[in-house]
């Protein structure tokens, strides 16, 4: 670690490209802070805009007319918005209508806090978009099947969760990895409502240390990581998933 | 050989140069100017409170238009101010529309080089954190591991981290910040001590105050027009007269100020 700390201390003497992440521990602490937030955000998002998706795709498909509306309205407000906007208006609008609570400095603070809020509100975003793509698995699934779940006499829940959606699962994965990618870089958005993830931890680093080239180059280099993770991690449950001479002709 | 025959012309040249820059001087006494125009036009700020703003009636009033009085009365001549910005109060000084500027300027070398900045400093802002009253902090130690409401990329951010522990939860402007304050997002507002003294003047912010020292203070230093060095000299004795009277720190009360620790060490210093 020290021989790390060293050599880039030494380039930055000698080159002038300014690190400070991996040779000043306040920086590199706050740094690893801010990479485990955007971490701790994707997977918290993922997880419940995929529950969101399947959840909104079977009420999608009610017989009762209101809930059938009441999805419908869903995706259109949080499809048609832009995520910043909602994040605005949950933190600063939506917070104020709601109780406080005592803070262990003796003040009031609002109930629901900034990370919350961003889980929350880009679940809620990601799952609108998550609903349609479900759908578009669930409708690609032939009719054929649908009727022989019932004919062995399979609820509609059951059928769903035991033939359809394992089919449309299959079918809707590309369109759904697209979606999760683009909710990873939709996390940087947190810096906005002061939540300290990578992009807000290095733009106060670049201007503290004045190295902004270098810490754009390191966020790239991060988020490329990042979301080449997941890209990797979707394609090996594509693989393991596939069925043979069902999604491939 | 023949080259260097002009030697003697060339040295002859400069000496008659130099006298025509020693003339021009002479000849550009600005103090005597003032007298004889009778007014002194001083460049302030007009949206600055409570250094330069204006009043109900419109009229700029404020720390530094009475600064400005002071120096047209011990000249004996009236006042006229010229509202000035940041981006325009040094060419308003170099192009001569104003006779002196006292607008909330940062003594920097960069600008010492367009003007003639007046030592000793009469001012100086840092950073300071804007606290509820009914907290009764009285040292920044107290501060340790609490939230404090700041702006994203301020310098002090990683100071007040490092120094004092504190929490700084930064957002991308004031108006974001004050909010987030509003609602208890954070118990405090850390930023540059003189905009709080700003804010703490309007009936929304009547419940908080400024109770530590400012820290990290940069002086602010009154400009004059270059190669003046009569009028320099007089408004250098009078920086040094506010601070030995304690003008600076009457000024404060008038505006329902702290004292800055900056005014109170001239005060300190000069009053020996």
């Amino acid at each position: 670690m020290n021989a790390i700390a060293q050599w880039f201390r030494q380039l930055y003497q000698t080159t002038g490209i300014n690190l400070p992440i991996f040779y000043d521990p306040f920086d590199r602490a706050r740094f690893l802070h801010g990479l485990a937030v955007t971490i701790e955000l994707s997977v918290i998002c993922i997880v419940a805009s995929i529950v969101i998706g399947i959840v909104g795709a079977w009420l999608q498909g009610s017989r009762l007319v209101w809930t059938r509306r009441f999805v419908q309205g869903y995706i259109q407000v949080f499809r048609n918005t832009p995520p910043l906007v909602q994040l605005y208006f949950f933190y600063f609008g939506l917070s104020a209508l709601l109780p406080l609570m005592k803070t262990q400095f003796g003040t009031t603070a609002p109930l629901i806090g900034g990370f919350t809020w961003v889980c929350i509100s880009l679940s809620f975003f990601a799952g609108a978009f998550n609903v349609e793509i479900f759908r578009s698995g669930i409708e690609a699934v032939p009719n054929a099947t649908h009727e022989a779940a019932e004919a062995l006499g399979y609820t509609r829940l059951k059928a769903y969760i035991f033939i359809i959606l394992p089919l449309a699962f299959r079918v809707c994965l590309p369109a759904l990895n697209n979606n999760l990618v683009n909710l990873i870089k939709t996390t940087t958005l947190a810096y906005a409502v002061a939540v300290p993830e990578l992009l807000y931890v290095s733009a106060q680093i670049w201007s503290d240390d004045n190295n902004v080239p270098e810490m754009m180059v390191v966020l790239l280099i991060v988020y490329v990581g990042l979301v080449g993770i997941l890209v990797w991690g979707m394609h090996r449950l594509e693989h393991t998933m596939r069925l043979p001479g069902y999604t491939r002709i | 050989m023949k080259r260097w025959s002009n030697i003697p012309q060339l040295f002859a040249g400069a000496l008659v140069a130099l006298g025509l820059l020693a003339a021009t001087q002479a000849k550009a006494d600005e103090l005597a100017t003032i007298k004889r125009r009778g007014t002194l036009i001083v460049g302030v700020k007009a949206d600055y409170p409570p250094f330069g703003f204006r009043s109900t009636s419109g009229q700029i009033v404020g720390i530094e238009p009475s600064l400005a009085a002071d120096v047209a009365k011990s000249l004996g001549v009236k006042l006229e101010l010229v509202p000035v910005v940041a981006s325009n109060r040094m060419q308003f000084l170099q192009q001569g529309k104003i006779d002196l500027m006292i607008a909330t300027m940062n003594d920097t070398p960069e600008r010492a080089r367009v003007v003639d900045i007046v030592h000793p400093d009469y001012y100086a802002s840092g950073y300071n954190v804007m606290l509820p009253k009914a907290m009764n902090i009285t040292s920044w130690k107290q501060l340790d591991g609490k939230p404090i409401c700041g702006i994203q990329g301020s310098f002090y951010n990683k100071q007040a981290a490092e120094k004092f522990g504190i929490h700084v939860v930064a957002f991308t402007g004031t108006a974001e910040a004050l909010t987030a304050l509003k609602q208890g997002r954070c118990i405090g507002f850390i930023y540059d001590d003189t905009s709080i003294a700003a804010d703490l003047l309007q009936p929304d912010w009547s419940s908080y105050d400024m109770p530590l020292e400012t820290q990290d203070p940069q002086p602010w230093g009154l400009a004059v027009r270059k190669d003046e060095p009569k009028w320099a000299a007089y408004m250098s004795d009078m920086v040094k007269k506010w601070a030995k009277d304690g003008t600076i720190l009457k000024l404060e009360d008038e505006y329902h100020m702290k004292h800055s620790k900056f005014a109170e060490d001239m005060h300190q210093k000069y009053s020996k």
